[in-house]
């Protein structure tokens, strides 16, 4: 009897509404296989890629330029093409969804972290400490998020000796990614921290004698965390645009480890001479993997509103 | 010929997790000029029967068997659009809340000639004219001028009645009113009540009024039907039910309201509504880690004595202090607490008895005046260390048991929380030990301890709150409305529960409640609170009998009177 009460965190999941929701929802289906079977592409890469782009050995010149597999010239080793260099374009897009998904999960980790921080801060304090976060928080958004990821990338490339660019340059696109998108976190977590520090088992924990730190982090913490789970899948989708187009613009990830829009912009050079598969496929994916990720944080937006079931 | 005729009615809900039916071969009849109550607790199938009348069940509600007659004409069968002109036209409806069934962005004549124009087709004039003699019927003054305001620019009552009127716009022949009164404050809710009463025999329309309060079945019905779990149990004249009544729910469902008139000793068992209610496994106190010698101080002089007490909220805030708007929500309270004592706080809604409780708990800090708890004044500590030691010693019961539990915990942790936090017990498995135990006493079963509060029935999750409180050992318990959100019956077990409890530990406690019956069975002594104020504390006994103030003879004659109530097999208290 005892026994068939406890159940465990499995029987929860299966028997959860929010489980229930998603088996009944094709689309939540596809774009979770989709975003899963390319972050397990993504991890796999050095397994699953016919061939290591960043292998000089491996790569010749003379494979250059190639067309698809299927297409008169192509060559059946490299199925999507090779670009200027003679990677496969295959290959290069398998290894640069690693860093756009390394960089994508970092800086949203990174902004949820602040976020949430901040954010239950400014809730349960209130006050002064309340405004002043808040009012950072409205100033920052009166910039683009791309404009302030821009600018700390800026100022990182201008501080930071130009010999350690190439090592640190990752870190630093997480840091300017993850730090233009916090305030999204912030907002809705203290929202969320003002209704629960006034329900009655935050003051029953006061009434205990608990300290706010514990109170914060036991109570009020697990409770907020459904928004944020929300805006977090979004916001990755975002983070993901948001290194694709630094990348473009040339102030991302340095091309020796090229991210997916890294690899368009190259491929941008040839699209005029006719090579359309160097920029073609690395853009597919990328427009693929946002609109799973997109399409999962819609889902799970309706599933936990209330409001909606 | 009845004039509505609910005919084996059955309604189900169909989910995934098995189909629940709500309303389970329900007959009922109302004849013009009469008042039905339909009385039951919360998931008893009563609104859904109301919103199967008047074609509105929401999906995927459906009807499954029965009909609907309304002078001997199907009415369930019809199509929407017929269904639509029946409702308004022929049957009214008064919902429970004022504040959401009006249009706020309409003025009350263009909501009230607009369905008047729709139904009757008489022309703007007329309509007009109609309007103003619905209102000036319904008792609002001035009806002439009234008419062009807003709904926002009426009172609670007041909108009610404009509710009302709305709902007698097209002449209905049968007025559906769920929980019309529940809303409302006691002094309006007998107003109400008396005009509903008045309009239904005036005007020969029948009324199905739908309600889980006792005092509203007494003070309109004349007939009375009972319903349990979907099914109608007992139907009869309001006297019969209420005096003697035949069906065991109906006898358990009596004698669980609380007595303006009588102090109970305890109320007897209302085993037939929840058996689990019932404490099995009583503890040894005298050796158990609950009962035990604790390391207090002996009391000298009163146990509390809060003086002259003030609690400032600011309305509008600002960064001058001069420019800040502020009220007093506790406007210069005294009173003692004497040991071993219940001390009764009751009051209208928003009268500072809740900022009291809060203010003794150290949840807020008052704007003057000390708070003595055993000779100390709390309010001078600074230390957060030296401040647990009082507050091991009181712990507060809250009102609303779905909020007051955290519910991302499981049980176990939530009641071993204040335990650990302590220091009470040593290692992991004696605390463990603890909560189990805990749990029995306050009626709940050890198997509780491993699931999440959501598992759990309001009354249950009332239980849970009651054994985190007990778990630091307190010798006072401050309880702010602990059954406010509870069903009657379910009140009676905890109200029970907390007598039980009081006098096993010896607890003294502050009990916080709007409602003059529960007070009137709980406690020793009683203030009552008038905005902030409080305007007298007498014993309870002479407060019921000999009020001294002026506002507590208002609050006891409004009151219901349950006197017709049967007393059969309870055990009054003899003072």
């Amino acid at each position: 009897m005892e026994q068939s009460l406890e159940k465990t965190r499995l029987q929860r999941i299966f028997g959860s509404d929010i489980w229930y929701s998603f088996t009944h929802n094709p689309t939540a289906i596809i774009s979770a296989l989709v975003t899963l079977g390319l972050i397990f592409a993504a991890i796999f890469a050095p397994w699953l890629a016919p061939h290591n782009p960043f292998d000089l050995a491996s790569i010749s010149i003379m494979d250059g330029n190639l067309p698809p597999a299927w297409s008169a010239g192509g060559d059946t080793n490299f199925l999507l093409g090779t670009d200027d260099q003679g990677r496969g374009v295959l290959s290069t897009i398998l290894y640069g969804a690693r860093i756009s998904l390394l960089v994508g999960f970092s800086s949203v980790i990174f902004s949820m972290v602040v976020g949430i921080a901040l954010g239950l801060v400014s809730g349960y304090v209130g006050g002064r400490t309340d405004a002043l976060i808040m009012r950072i928080a409205d100033i920052q958004l009166s910039f683009p998020a791309i404009l302030i990821a821009l600018l700390v990338d800026g100022v990182a490339r201008g501080v930071i000796p130009s010999d350690m660019h190439t090592d640190i340059s990752i870190y630093v696109l997480i840091f300017a990614i993850g730090i233009s998108g916090w305030v999204q976190y912030a907002r809705t977590v203290r929202g969320s921290t003002l209704v629960e520090k006034n329900k009655e088992y935050v003051q029953a924990a006061r009434v205990i004698g608990i300290r706010p730190f514990t109170i914060l982090r036991r109570h009020i913490l697990p409770n907020v965390m459904g928004p944020v789970m929300v805006i977090a899948t979004i916001h990755l989708a975002i983070a993901i645009i948001t290194e694709a187009t630094l990348s473009f613009l040339g102030v991302g990830v340095p091309p020796t480890t090229p991210s997916l829009g890294t690899l368009i912009r190259i491929g941008n050079e040839y699209l005029f001479s006719g090579d359309w598969w160097i920029t073609i496929f690395p853009g597919i994916t990328l427009v693929v993997l946002v609109l799973a990720v997109n399409l999962l944080g819609d889902w799970m937006r309706d599933a936990l509103n209330p409001k909606l079931r | 010929m009845d004039l509505l005729n609910i005919n084996n009615l059955r309604i189900e809900f169909p989910s995934r997790h098995g189909t629940v039916i709500a309303v389970d071969d329900v007959t009922l009849t109302v004849q013009p000029g009469e008042v039905l109550g339909v009385v039951g607790e919360s998931g008893a199938g009563k609104s859904t029967i109301g919103n199967a009348v008047i074609g509105l069940l929401e999906p995927p509600g459906e009807m499954t068997g029965g009909h609907v007659f309304l002078k001997e004409q199907g009415i369930d069968t019809l199509s929407p659009e017929a269904k639509r002109k029946i409702r308004g036209r022929k049957i009214g409806m008064i919902f429970q809340d004022p504040l959401t069934s009006l249009d706020p962005l309409q003025t009350i004549e263009q909501q009230l000639v607009e369905t008047i124009n729709l139904h009757l087709k008489l022309g703007e004039k007329k309509s007009q004219a109609r309007a103003v003699d619905l209102l000036r019927q319904v008792g609002i003054p001035d009806p002439e001028n009234r008419i062009k305001n807003y709904p926002h620019q009426f009172s609670g009552g007041m909108r009610q009645r404009v509710v009302i009127a709305l709902a007698l716009c097209a002449e209905p022949e049968v007025i559906i009113a769920d929980e019309p009164t529940t809303a409302l404050d006691v002094s309006i809710q007998a107003q109400i009540l008396e005009l509903m009463r008045r309009l239904c025999k005036d005007k020969k329309v029948g009324m199905l009024i739908i309600t889980h309060d006792m005092g509203v079945i007494a003070d309109i019905t004349d007939r009375v039907a009972v319903m349990y779990r979907g099914k109608l149990v007992e139907e009869g004249t309001t006297a019969k039910i209420l005096g003697n009544p035949d069906h065991p729910y109906t006898q358990s469902l009596i004698s669980a309201v609380p007595r303006p008139d009588v102090r109970l000793k305890r109320f007897p068992m209302v085993n037939y509504i929840e058996a689990e209610g019932e404490r099995k496994k009583l503890l040894d106190l005298s050796t158990h880690w609950l009962g035990k010698a604790r390391d207090y101080k002996a009391v000298q002089g009163p146990f509390i004595s809060l003086k002259n007490l003030v609690m400032t909220f600011v309305t509008k805030p600002a960064l001058l202090k001069h420019n800040r708007v502020t009220f007093n929500a506790v406007d210069d309270v005294s009173f003692d607490i004497n040991e071993g004592e219940v001390f009764g706080l009751v009051g209208e809604s928003g009268s500072g008895k809740s900022t009291v409780a809060r203010m003794i708990c150290s949840l807020y800090r008052p704007a003057a005046g000390e708070v003595n708890f055993l000779g100390t004044d709390l309010t001078k500590i600074k230390s957060e260390k030296e401040r647990d030691y009082y507050r091991r010693q009181m712990q507060m019961i809250f009102q609303d048991p779905f909020s007051s539990l955290n519910g991302r915990m499981r049980v176990m942790d939530i009641i071993a929380e204040p335990i650990r936090f302590h220091k009470l017990a040593g290692s992991n498995r004696e605390v463990e030990q603890i909560v189990t135990d805990l749990l029995d006493h306050v009626g709940l079963g050890a198997q509780a301890a491993v699931r999440f509060p959501h598992e759990f029935s309001g009354g249950q999750r009332q239980r849970i709150s009651i054994a985190r409180a007990l778990a630091t050992r307190p010798r006072f318990l401050i309880c702010d409305e602990p059954t406010s959100a509870l069903d009657v019956s379910i009140q009676a077990q905890i109200l029970n529960l907390l007598k039980d409890l009081q006098e096993e530990l010896g607890l003294t406690m502050l009990f916080i409640s709007h409602d003059l019956p529960v007070i009137r069975q709980m406690c020793d002594r009683v203030g009552v609170m008038k905005q902030g104020k409080l305007v007298e504390v007498s014993a309870t006994e002479d407060l019921f009998e000999n009020p001294k103030a002026a506002y507590t003879r208002e609050l006891l004659d409004l009151m219901p009177r349950l006197d017709s109530l049967s007393l059969e097999g309870l055990e009054v208290e003899n003072t």
